[in-house]
């Protein structure tokens, strides 16, 4: 297991390296320095800042050293926000979008799972049809238009929940959360439904059946184990998810977090910023990748034992 | 008054395409300590009638249109869902045919084992885990399970398949049932293995004084175990006796057919072998592959240092248990599976020097018949379309006689010439087999390797494939190397056999020589757990 | 091939079967027909729109629906309708073409690796593996903001990111394929390697990559929406559904209509290939044809 782990580590170090190759090349190729629409500035405070930045060596040396900073952990200081590093940037927005996805994340795993095998014990009747027509209609409603409506009908027409901030009013993180998680509880709901059908139909469960087992107790210790592999595959791919939908759910709520921050230092053109937290945002899904793995090689006993075996 | 009495069981499948009757009137009653087998080829109900017992068939599709089954005066099918659970596993058990598949690869066979001890619906009633497993370990010492301690907390995976079937079966008799209900139990098997478990069951019926109602294909199987025989076709009984009754006095004409159809006893007409140097040399034949589904790629040695020949005109078969390398072997002399080491000539040419684009040639003279007659036809080509191609492909036949050298190859294997136009799914699996044996003649071979060819098939159609090859070999005067686990069959086709274990040629004589002064010992202990259609055997 | 003439019996394909299966499925037929009227209706824009695309009126501002504009107008007056329609052919436009991108290099990948097999096949899909690991999403927007918001450039970026799933459903379907004992008996048969491609291993792949692709083309529109939403996908003066969303959320307090008809457009449309999807899935499964 170990070895599985330092392995996934190992393979993990060229993804970064091309990581951060390919967006460091792709913002040093931009069209236009960092500084080139402030046109205010004259040419030696240009000078001054690219010396400052290190914009004025040679591309090969700014990408060592920048690589030699990335491997200490320091992203540099931000292009626009004047005095402030990156590092400091993304720790001031990392809790707060680390505990929105977080509720996003709880949110789809219980409403999702549980929608998804409901639906599985009895196929093709209305306790099917409904859950999975009502996980349809949250694939085919994307955040960006999910939170609007919610917004518009609770915090407008009916003044039940606040619509904007995190954790300055009560309540305020609750329509957040479902908007970021309704897409991800719907695409669970699907992956546990086809999971648990999938596994339902295997001989064990008959055998199962034929024991003289009760059905909660077939479904939950002998069904769920299998069902919800598909399901724990798909985490780390919905982590990645997340985070994406963390810079649509973050801008319309007006949230301080990671994902706000990307979106503006997009628009902002904040180079350094937008590096450093491609880079992390990478380094982030490769973890949760690799956690979501283990979580499935953990499930499966006969992947358990062979890692093991490796050792 | 017996234990179980089923009256006038009719089930039926409600399926998109209408209703099909798949158990239509069946009766029958098992007595304590008492072993009734229920025989069929596959679609005669046999399964439905038992899963029908204990509601474990799928509704929908399935629907019971009536009948009465009295257990200890209870009935089965309309007793609720709590009194159907009581039942399960406690007094009615079942043991499945497939022991890869029945059990939860997630947990493990000791958990497995001592669920319905902790579980039992009766609260009152359940055990502790510490002494549900001293229970469980007790029993799968009875059924023989070596260390039985140690192996308690072992995943299925990490048990063979003989062992597996030994732990489904602790895992039916936990709860002491009074009814056992074997499904094919033996049919995934290999014939050493399932001579073990046939031994076991009857063993361990009569230590524990269950019923036993035993449900095969094959009639072999029951001859040796079962006290009273119910033979069913399409959802019908067709015969219903004492063993001895339907073995050696039945008045049924399906039964009589299905026991005609067993392969016993030597080949009728020896082919006509030629003398000489063979067709084929096989001369230290090596094929190893890594075995990537192993953490450590370990090297399979599936055909290690194998040397025969096969002569021009004659049935070679090959026989050996699952993993023997049998198939690899069939595949390595047509160059289909690349070998490691030593040399395959055919009439004097070295196949194995071959480039990739020489050997192309050659291949219309070799042609394989696969095992699973579904899998090794195209699902997306009609009849016409899988026997055309070889014909057009290697110019045997041009635009304008295609066709009427396909229906010549239809009539040959015996295929209506208006079902050209279908798909492999609207055949039946003998009719498939048929089609494959067309296209494996299509290209006017001279030798050809049968992997299998009828041990996915019924007894009765598996008898027509038979006769079918027999014929051809014949008239076309073919050689052929015949593979199969099923020495019956080998020894009613073949010439010549060689045994194979674990990718070793082990014995090789001629067939009736075999059988009769087997020289290995693993060839007696093979020969010894055929089983035969014969009660007083 | 000339076919023999006496069969009079009624014979169907699995191609046949898979129709008569999705004609029967509503709710499959109901996104292959909101399918259609899109397409036909995105083609016919220029003719058909009630305005014209330019056509702005200030002194009306936005306006609910009316009988002269069904689906009321924006803060310049501009038709909703209009812009609907038209945002639609560029949304649908690069639903398609992203898609076609996916699929060239997808298949192409994925039957190379497949086909050749061995370590040719581990690095092919190692790379795939690598890719896969990658933040997608960060770098649409990272090349949004570098090169500008530039649609073509959108085509290719959203094309590339979904090109890998395809890969890995071609290769896993020809890997299966190999395997099947009926290209073994091709082999066998002396078939050419370029012969069996064509005649057995094309056609059997056809059907997985069929539904993938209906499936792709939503999850593609959803991406370009979502970037446009962002601000960083489709450019004014052009307009796409997701443009659309994001003027109707600034303004949705006072004008809920400008975003909701949108809205109500892009999601009946990913509902439509999503059941087109579905249902395509299940008329195609090998396993519920095989018996």
């Amino acid at each position: 297991m170990l070895r599985f782990i330092v392995s996934r580590l190992l393979q993990a170090i060229p993804v970064l390296l091309v990581v951060i190759s390919v967006t460091f090349l792709l913002i040093h190729s931009a069209p236009g320095g960092p500084f080139s629409d402030e046109k205010a500035v004259p040419p030696e405070v240009a000078r001054a800042l690219e010396a400052q930045y290190k914009l004025d060596q040679p591309l090969w040396q700014q990408y060592v050293s920048y690589l030699g900073d990335v491997v200490r952990g320091d992203f540099g200081p931000s292009f626009k926000y004047s005095g402030r590093t990156v590092n400091e940037l993304i720790a001031a927005g990392l809790p707060v979008t680390a505990e929105l996805a977080l509720y996003a994340m709880l949110v789809a795993l219980f409403i999702g799972i549980s929608a998804g095998v409901f639906a599985a014990i009895r196929p093709n009747s209305l306790q099917d049809y409904i859950p999975m027509s009502a996980a349809m209609l949250g694939i085919c409603m994307p955040s960006f238009l999910l939170g609007p409506i919610l917004i518009l009908i609770f915090g407008i027409q009916l003044e039940w929940l606040p619509i904007s901030g995190w954790g300055d009013i009560p309540g305020d993180k609750i329509l957040p959360a479902i908007t970021l998680g309704a897409g991800y509880a719907a695409y669970i709901a699907r992956l546990s439904r086809g999971g648990m059908l999938e596994v339902l139909s295997q001989d064990y469960i008959r055998t199962a059946r034929a024991k003289g087992l009760s059905e909660r107790l077939i479904i939950l210790k002998h069904g769920l184990r299998g069902g919800l592999i598909p399901v724990i595959a798909f985490l780390g791919p919905a982590f990645a998810g997340l985070l994406g939908g963390s810079f649509v759910v973050e801008t319309i709520f007006q949230i301080p977090g990671l994902g706000r921050f990307y979106v503006t230092s997009a628009f902002n053109r904040d180079y350094t910023m937008i590096l450093g937290m491609t880079i992390f945002f990478a380094g982030l899904i490769i973890v949760f990748n690799l956690l979501s793995d283990l979580l499935a090689l953990w499930l499966n006993p006969k992947l358990r034992q062979q890692t093991r075996g490796g050792n | 008054m017996a234990l179980l009495e089923v009256n006038n069981l009719k089930v039926s499948f409600h399926t998109r395409n209408g209703v099909v009757k798949a158990v239509d009137d069946i009766s029958f009653s098992v007595n304590r300590g008492e072993t009734l087998a229920i025989v069929g080829e596959s679609g005669s109900g046999k399964s439905v009638t038992c899963y029908s017992l204990l509601d474990l068939l799928p509704k929908p599709p399935a629907v019971i249109e009536g009948g009465i089954a009295k257990f200890d005066n209870e009935d089965l099918l309309t007793c609720n869902a709590e009194r159907m659970r009581q039942l399960r596993g406690n007094h009615i058990a079942m043991i499945f045919q497939d022991p890869m598949t029945s059990l939860n690869p997630f947990l493990t066979i000791g958990e497995q084992l001592i669920e319905p001890l902790i579980y039992h619906p009766d609260k009152t009633q359940r055990l502790s885990r510490k002494t549900a497993q001293v229970e469980a370990i007790d029993l799968l010492n009875e059924v023989g399970i070596i260390n039985p301690t140690s192996r308690f907390n072992s995943y299925p995976h990490e048990f063979s398949g003989g062992m597996r079937q030994r732990v489904m079966i602790a895992m039916a008799l936990i709860n002491k049932p009074r009814l056992l209900i074997c499904d094919e139990p033996t049919t995934a098997l290999d014939v050493t293995i399932q001579a073990q478990i046939l031994k076991l069951i009857k063993q361990l019926q009569k230590t524990r004084d269950v019923a036993v109602i035993f449900i095969s294909h094959d009639l072999g199987v029951v001859a040796g175990i079962a006290d009273k025989v119910l033979v069913m076709r399409e959802g019908k009984t067709q015969d219903q006796n004492t063993t001895q009754e339907v073995f050696y006095n039945s008045t049924s004409d399906y039964t009589k057919k299905l026991l005609s159809a067993i392969p016993s006893g030597a080949k009728i007409k020896p082919s006509g072998a030629q003398q000489g140097s063979p067709l084929i040399a096989v001369n230290q034949l090596k094929t190893y592959f890594k075995d990537f589904s192993d953490s450590k790629n370990k090297l399979v040695k599936a055909v290690d240092d194998v040397s025969f020949g096969i002569q021009k005109g004659e049935i070679f078969g090959l026989v050996g248990e699952s993993g023997s390398g049998k198939s690899t072997l069939g595949r390595s002399i047509l160059q289909l599976a690349p070998i490691t080491a030593g040399s395959v000539i055919y009439s004097g040419t070295d196949l194995g020097a071959l480039k990739a684009s020489q050997i192309l040639p050659w291949r219309p003279k070799m042609q394989m018949i696969f095992q699973d007659p579904y899998a090794s036809l195209n699902p997306r080509m009609t009849v016409y379309e899988t026997l055309a191609e070889p014909l057009l492909y290697h110019a045997i036949a041009n635009k304008q006689t295609v066709t009427k050298q396909v229906q010549q190859l239809m009539d040959d294997v015996g295929l209506a010439r208006s079902s050209a136009l279908k798909y492999p799914h609207e055949f039946s699996g003998g009719q498939r087999q048929r089609i494959a044996i067309g296209r494996a003649i299509a290209s006017q071979p001279e030798f050809i390797v049968a992997d299998e060819p009828v041990s996915a098939l019924d007894v009765t159609i598996q008898a027509q494939i038979l006769e079918l090859i027999l014929s051809l070999v014949d008239k076309r005067n073919l050689t052929m190397l015949f593979i199969s686990h099923d020495l019956s069959v080998v020894r009613s086709i073949c010439d010549r056999v060689a045994v194979m274990q674990q990718g070793k040629l082990v014995e090789l004589a001629d067939t009736e020589e075999l059988w009769a002064r087997p020289q290995m010992p693993y060839t007696q202990e093979l020969l010894n757990a055929i089983p035969t259609a014969d009660p007083k055997n | 091939m000339q076919m023999p003439s006496q069969s009079s019996e009624q014979h169907s394909s699995l191609w046949l079967d898979a129709w008569i299966k999705l004609r029967k499925n509503r709710m499959a037929l109901f996104g292959f027909t909101v399918l259609l009227v899109l397409c036909v209706v995105s083609l016919l824009t220029p003719w058909i729109a009630p305005y014209s695309y330019e056509t702005q009126d200030l002194m009306l501002g936005a306006t609910p629906p009316s009988a002269a504009h069904w689906l009321g107008t924006d803060i310049f007056g501009r038709d909703m309708l209009t812009r609907i329609m038209y945002g639609g052919r560029v949304s649908l436009m690069v639903g398609f073409i992203a898609t076609a991108v996916a699929l060239v290099i997808g298949i192409l990948w994925g039957s190379i690796a497949g086909f050749v097999g061995g370590r040719v096949d581990a690095v092919m899909m190692r790379i795939v593996d690598i890719m896969y690991a990658l933040p997608f999403m960060i770098f649409i927007v990272l090349l949004m903001v570098v090169f500008g918001r530039n649609i073509l450039l959108l085509f290719v970026a959203i094309g590339a990111v979904e090109w890998l799933t395809m890969a890995r459903i071609v290769r896993s379907q020809v890997m299966a394929l190999r395997k099947q004992e009926f290209v073994e008996a091709a082999y066998s048969m002396g078939l050419s390697r370029w012969a069996i491609i064509r005649r057995h291993i094309i056609p059997n792949t056809l059907g997985p990559v069929i539904v993938y692709t209906t499936l792709t083309i939503p999850s593609v529109m959803l991406l370009e929406a979502f970037l446009s939403f962002l601000g960083l996908g489709i450019q004014p003066p052009q307009s796409s559904w997701g443009l659309l969303i994001n003027y109707g959320v600034e303004t949705m307090e006072e004008y809920p209509w400008l975003l909701i008809f949108p809205g109500i457009t892009l999601s009946l449309t990913l509902f439509a290939l999503n059941f087109l999807g579905d249902g395509l899935r299940d008329a195609l499964d090998p396993r519920a044809s095989k018996d």
